[in-house]
């Protein structure tokens, strides 16, 4: 029996007088990789960053409803705690360029300043430079700046980064926006090679790259949940229309 | 169409010619103090305390002075503006963050002079007497402005993905600050220290009723200390030949200073580059 690691219940965002998501209920499998899909503006992104509070940064965004992660609910927790279980990697991959590829890997220990002795510190940056397939890449230049990477490094970087934190869930916006098929396709194969550790929900514009990775898909449509189920069936014999308009490339 | 021609090489002749003016005062500066200056420089003038005329003195109280009362500026004025630069940037449509946007730059409208007086009124009187620590604080308002722009601008610049990246790892606003964003706009920050310390180091006025000037070495911030612009504005306008060349010389020795801080600095930005 699968369990359930996140659920959002009735969850309703607003920029200001502006309603961007419309009573969300979702339900996300532990260990399983969930796509989240839609078109431009549809809310993606919004629902992403509701899931680790990441919205909080921004004044006149409001959010109503509840998230639970496993049953405790998440705007009970101090946002901090929430953002070092519920991992983050954003669209345009972002090292911090004043910091080596060792300390970037590490970054999330140095930011909140959780000290960490020396063996520690060497054995998070192998482990988990070995868990993206940079390890082997990387390991001569780890005190090098991590901005000198090519751009498909540098996102399995920023994966090694929120990895290295041992997150419960890693939110994905669009990690492959920016790069190259190859990159993309080497992204792709990490992620499915990471659910075995930890739970993914990404983002994503590609319904080629949900098909061939996730196991669930979610489909928002001008801020509302259309459809929700295991890929298999959302890619065969979708419930409701619009998504099998988009699913066929109607719009977009 | 020959007139349009001849319109536009008149044009691009002008503007070459105006800028070749606008370089021309830099050199004629250079070369006028190179001229001088360089008979001025031995090792007397670097070695020797001010003396009386006939005495072949130095300037090495004042150099000291310049570096003491410049450097303690530099201490006062950085936390403050760098901090001051932060919340501008950071909270751009609090009231007290555009009061200060704005009133830092009334500072910088304020005549240098018109600094050294209020700071004599604050400064001089409660603590009785003339001292560099009032030098170092007429001088540190003054390059308050320049720096607290200087912060705000560069901090404005950073990207928004690497704040978010530092808060989606768990760090908080002060630890995003500290760790990320002032890191990243640290060579913005540097350049505008550099740019006001070559301004406070040439100031002359805000000196005047502060740190007074001293004819002795002295390395007590709470007694009158002498500085370079102070000697060179008493011996300029003295009437003696001797003490003309050691103006001259202090001045290429307080241009060396600001040009030798400026390199090290660059240097250790493009390090921290890198």
């Amino acid at each position: 029996m699968e369990s359930i690691i996140l659920t959002v219940e009735n969850l309703n965002v607003f920029y200001g007088e502006h309603q961007v998501l419309f009573n969300i209920n979702l339900k996300v499998h532990e260990k399983k990789i969930t796509a989240i899909m839609g078109p431009s503006g549809c809310g993606k992104s919004t629902l992403l960053r509701s899931i680790n509070r990441m919205h909080e940064l921004y004044k006149d965004v409001k959010v109503e409803g509840r998230i639970y992660l496993k049953s405790e609910d998440i705007f009970q927790m101090p946002p901090e705690e929430v953002r070092s279980k519920i991992g983050m990697v954003f669209q345009r991959p972002n090292p911090f360029p004043h910091m080596s590829i060792y300390d970037n890997v590490i970054a999330g220990y140095i930011l909140r300043g959780i000290k960490l002795k020396k063996e520690e510190r060497d054995e998070i940056v192998e482990k988990n430079l070995k868990s993206v397939g940079l390890w082997e890449e990387v390991k001569d230049k780890l005190f090098k700046k991590g901005t000198f990477l090519s751009g498909g490094q540098q996102q399995r970087l920023c994966i090694a980064r929120a990895l290295a934190m041992n997150p419960d869930i890693i939110l994905l916006d669009e990690p492959t926006s920016s790069l190259d098929p190859q990159a993309t396709a080497k992204i792709e194969e990490l992620l499915v090679d990471l659910k075995e550790r930890v739970t993914i929900l990404i983002v994503t514009h590609n319904i080629g790259q949900a098909s061939r990775i996730s196991d669930y898909v979610a489909f928002l449509y001008n801020g509302v949940l259309v459809e929700f189920g295991p890929s298999t069936k959302i890619f065969t014999t979708p419930e409701n229309k619009v998504t099998e308009e988009f699913l066929s490339g109607k719009f977009g | 169409m020959k007139t349009r021609k001849y319109m536009d090489k008149i044009f691009k002749a002008g503007i070459i010619t105006f800028s070749i003016l606008t370089i021309a005062p830099l050199f004629i500066i250079l070369i006028t103090l190179l001229k001088w200056g360089i008979n001025a420089l031995n090792l007397d003038l670097i070695t020797k305390i001010q003396r009386p005329v006939g005495e072949r003195g130095g300037a090495l109280n004042s150099i000291v002075g310049t570096l003491i009362i410049t450097t303690i500026a530099t201490i006062i004025a950085s936390p403050i503006s760098i901090l001051a630069g932060v919340y501008v940037a950071e909270f751009p449509d609090k009231l007290i963050s555009k009061i200060t946007a704005v009133s830092s730059r009334l500072i910088a409208g304020i005549p240098s002079i018109v600094i050294g007086i209020v700071v004599y009124l604050w400064c001089v009187k409660p603590m009785g007497g003339y001292s560099a620590l009032a030098g170092s604080i007429a001088l540190a308002i003054m390059m308050i402005p320049n720096v607290v722009t200087a912060t705000a601008e560069s901090i404005m610049m950073i990207p928004k993905d690497y704040r978010e990246a530092s808060r989606s790892l768990g760090a908080n606003f002060t630890r995003t600050t500290l760790k990320v964003i002032i890191p990243f706009a640290l060579p913005g920050i540097l350049t505008g220290l550099l740019s006001s310390f070559s301004r406070i180091a040439g100031e002359t006025a805000p000196l005047l009723f502060t740190s007074f000037g001293n004819p002795f070495l002295n390395l007590n911030i709470l007694k009158p200390m002498s500085a370079l612009p102070l000697l060179i504005y008493n011996y300029a306008t003295s009437p003696y030949r001797e003490w003309h060349q050691i103006a001259w010389g202090a001045s290429l020795i307080l241009i060396l200073i600001v040009f030798l801080v400026s390199i090290i600095s660059r240097l250790g930005v493009k390090k921290w580059k890198a």
